[in-house]
């Protein structure tokens, strides 16, 4: 065998060793996920089977079906946990976005007195578990009446998000050159128009990460949303997920079949953003 | 059409002044250079003028208006940056075309604005492309299209050309040169290369610290420098600076050489004073290889020894050692010289400079 022969096989090995590498990589991420797919639709007996049944015997929809049953048929009230889930966490990404960008661009074009104090004080906050909050918050939120209100969860996590907001677009704005800016104002923009005509056109991979980021966040909180939320009113999908747990028992099924619920939406509003999130599109601005 | 009028313009960083109160009169169409080294201020003047900077005394005036408190948008000026600032997520027509959107004129009007800027820059081919489709010198053209779709009252430049290669800078000077034959717009250029500022301009101010040595045409600045400073700054290679005290009706250097007092200034010095002498490189060469001014009786030879020489084809440039102190002359028709050498150097006096020592100013009436 020549030496181009070695190396073309030595080649072909690498790459099929990089895709074998790939694929259990991807299993390892994917396998919970698909998990909780087959355990909402096959019985708990399957589900806690030891050595575990990867394929299951039969299929059923009916965890799924007693879901959306109603109270008292062995559902619980999903669309209602739906519905605030949905306005709690979409409001708290607008509200975060918004005071993020604020902030991102100040930190990134201004220069004032504490910057960099600020700046760090943001991110330490980030530093301290959101469980230790709980009991903190509980009792600020009693004192002000907004437990199991809309209004209270919306505001935990948007002082959750907005650190990491302001973080991450500060980032991209800083790579939005400032003669860009400069250049719209000659052009006749105002100091408004050029940002949203030129610097947020250029920093939206930057804004829309941030926005996937707190959405999820939001979307899955738990630790906090089970001590602020009471009923109905205001308790979210992951809260929901409780009401799968008796006092000895604790459906499986039923409770993965409601997670796949709440990944669902999650999983669209991150494809739907994923096009935004292209990079380098401040390439060609300037020299380089 | 407008002229630019600068009074005691002023810029200060805290308690630091970067901008000296510098006053200045462009002329309607006119074509104005500021040049000088980094950190003089010409650029914050320019982003001044522009509104980019606020300014922190005086006053700017464009076209008649006193324009120191309005927007950059309300100026009515167009600026070519040094980083070219195109906008990377529009196309080529899209970023020449912005302006006149953002006025709010019809596409047919933005289409014509476009198209006719297009042919003048020998862009049409590159329309629909992005900038970063583009090479520097083809950004740098979009960069002057986008600020002629404007139609402006003054274009501002600020160093456009420093970001390319030189033999793209040539080409897009001379485009910028005809750029102001056809717009007959006023033009305020910044730049810190006097090659530039001498080929393009109508005149030519050069900033120092945050103030003007001399404000004067291509001509007047490299034949009549106002000062020692602008002596050594327009002009290359540089003109040969050396210090000297007036002594016996004539100049004794350090060293101990001599040189007759130039005839233009034997009335302006006294004996005793200090002085710097200048002789540009064309007025000092090799005997027979130059070409003096003219006053034969001004011109003065000397026996000078080689140290080296920068052959350049049509001309070489003869590094000389005068009183210990190396000067450069240029040789024309050149012959070869070895280093080390002793040959006769004629010094035209007739245009020599003589700058008082403390002040720097020229001592020339």
């Amino acid at each position: 065998m020549n030496e181009n022969a070695a190396h073309r096989l030595k080649r072909r090995a690498l790459s099929i060793g990089h895709s074998v590498g790939l694929f259990l990589a991807m299993a390892v991420i994917c396998l919970p996920g698909l998990w909780i797919v087959l355990s909402s639709l096959r019985p708990t007996v399957e589900i806690l089977a030891k050595p575990p049944v990867w394929i299951p015997q039969e299929i059923s929809f009916d965890a799924y079906v007693a879901m959306f049953s109603g109270v008292g048929q062995g559902g619980i009230p999903v669309l209602d946990y739906f519905r605030n889930s949905i306005v709690i966490s979409v409001t708290s990404t607008v509200i975060a976005l918004a005071i993020g960008m604020a902030g991102g661009y100040a930190f990134a074009r201004y220069r004032f007195k504490g910057k960099s104090g600020i700046f760090l004080g943001f991110m330490l906050t980030r530093t301290v578990p959101g469980i230790a909050l709980s009991l903190p918050l509980f009792f600020v939120f009693a004192r002000l009446g907004i437990i199991d209100t809309h209004f209270g969860l919306i505001l935990a996590y948007v002082a959750l998000n907005v650190p990491f907001t302001i973080w991450l677009i500060d980032g991209f704005f800083r790579q939005v050159p400032k003669d860009l800016a400069e250049a719209a104002q000659i052009d006749g923009c105002t100091r408004w128009q050029a940002f949203w005509q030129v610097e947020f056109p250029l920093a939206r991979p930057g804004i829309a990460s941030a926005g996937i980021f707190a959405f999820l966040t939001s979307w899955n909180e738990f630790a906090l949303a089970s001590q602020l939320t009471r009923s109905t009113a205001s308790k979210t999908l992951p809260v929901g997920l409780l009401d799968y747990t008796a006092e000895f028992t604790i459906d499986w099924r039923g409770m993965c079949a409601l997670a796949v619920v709440m990944i669902v939406p999650a999983l669209t509003l991150t494809f739907i953003v994923q096009k935004h999130l292209v990079s380098g599109l401040t390439s060609g601005a300037v020299k380089g | 059409m407008a002229t630019v009028t600068l009074r005691k313009l002023e810029k200060r960083y805290g308690a630091t002044p970067v901008v000296h109160g510098i006053d200045l009169e462009v002329a309607d169409r006119e074509f104005i250079a500021l040049v000088g080294p980094s950190g003089c201020g010409k650029s914050t003047t320019l982003r001044m003028i522009a509104g980019l900077e606020d300014i922190s005394g005086g006053e700017i005036r464009i076209g008649g208006r006193t324009v120191n408190d309005l927007p950059p948008r309300s100026r009515n000026i167009s600026m070519v940056f040094q980083s070219y600032a195109l906008y990377p997520h529009m196309t080529v027509r899209e970023n020449m075309g912005f302006s006149l959107k953002i006025a709010g004129r019809s596409q047919a009007e933005i289409d014509k604005a476009v198209a006719e800027a297009a042919s003048m820059l020998s862009l049409e081919q590159l329309l629909e492309r992005r900038p970063s489709q583009l090479s520097g010198g083809q950004r740098q053209r979009v960069a002057m299209g986008r600020a002629i779709v404007r139609r402006p009252e003054v274009f501002l430049f600020d160093e456009p050309l420093s970001n390319l290669d030189a033999k793209l800078r040539s080409q897009v000077r001379t485009e910028i040169k005809k750029l102001h034959a056809r717009m007959q717009t006023t033009m305020v250029y910044v730049t810190h290369d006097q090659v530039e500022a001498m080929t393009l301009s109508d005149r030519i101010v050069i900033m120092r610290d945050g103030h003007i040595e001399q404000v004067g045409t291509p001509e007047e600045v490299f034949r009549r420098p106002a000062t020692r400073f602008v002596a050594g700054f327009i002009g290359s290679p540089p003109m040969n600076l050396q210090e000297a005290l007036v002594y016996d009706g004539a100049l004794a250097f350090s060293g101990g050489a001599t040189l007759p007092i130039p005839p233009e200034f034997r009335n302006q010095v006294t004996a005793g004073q200090k002085v710097v002498f200048g002789l540009r490189p064309d007025d000092i060469f090799p005997a027979g290889h130059g070409l003096h001014s003219g006053d034969a009786a001004a011109v003065h030879t000397v026996e000078l020894p080689i140290a080296i020489t920068e052959p350049l084809g049509n001309e070489t440039l003869v590094f000389a050692d005068f009183d210990g102190r190396e000067w450069v002359s240029r040789m024309l028709n050149p012959k070869p010289l070895k280093p080390g050498e002793k040959i006769a150097m004629s010094l035209d006096l007739g245009r020599a400079h003589l700058f008082d020592a403390d002040t720097g100013r020229t001592l020339r009436k």
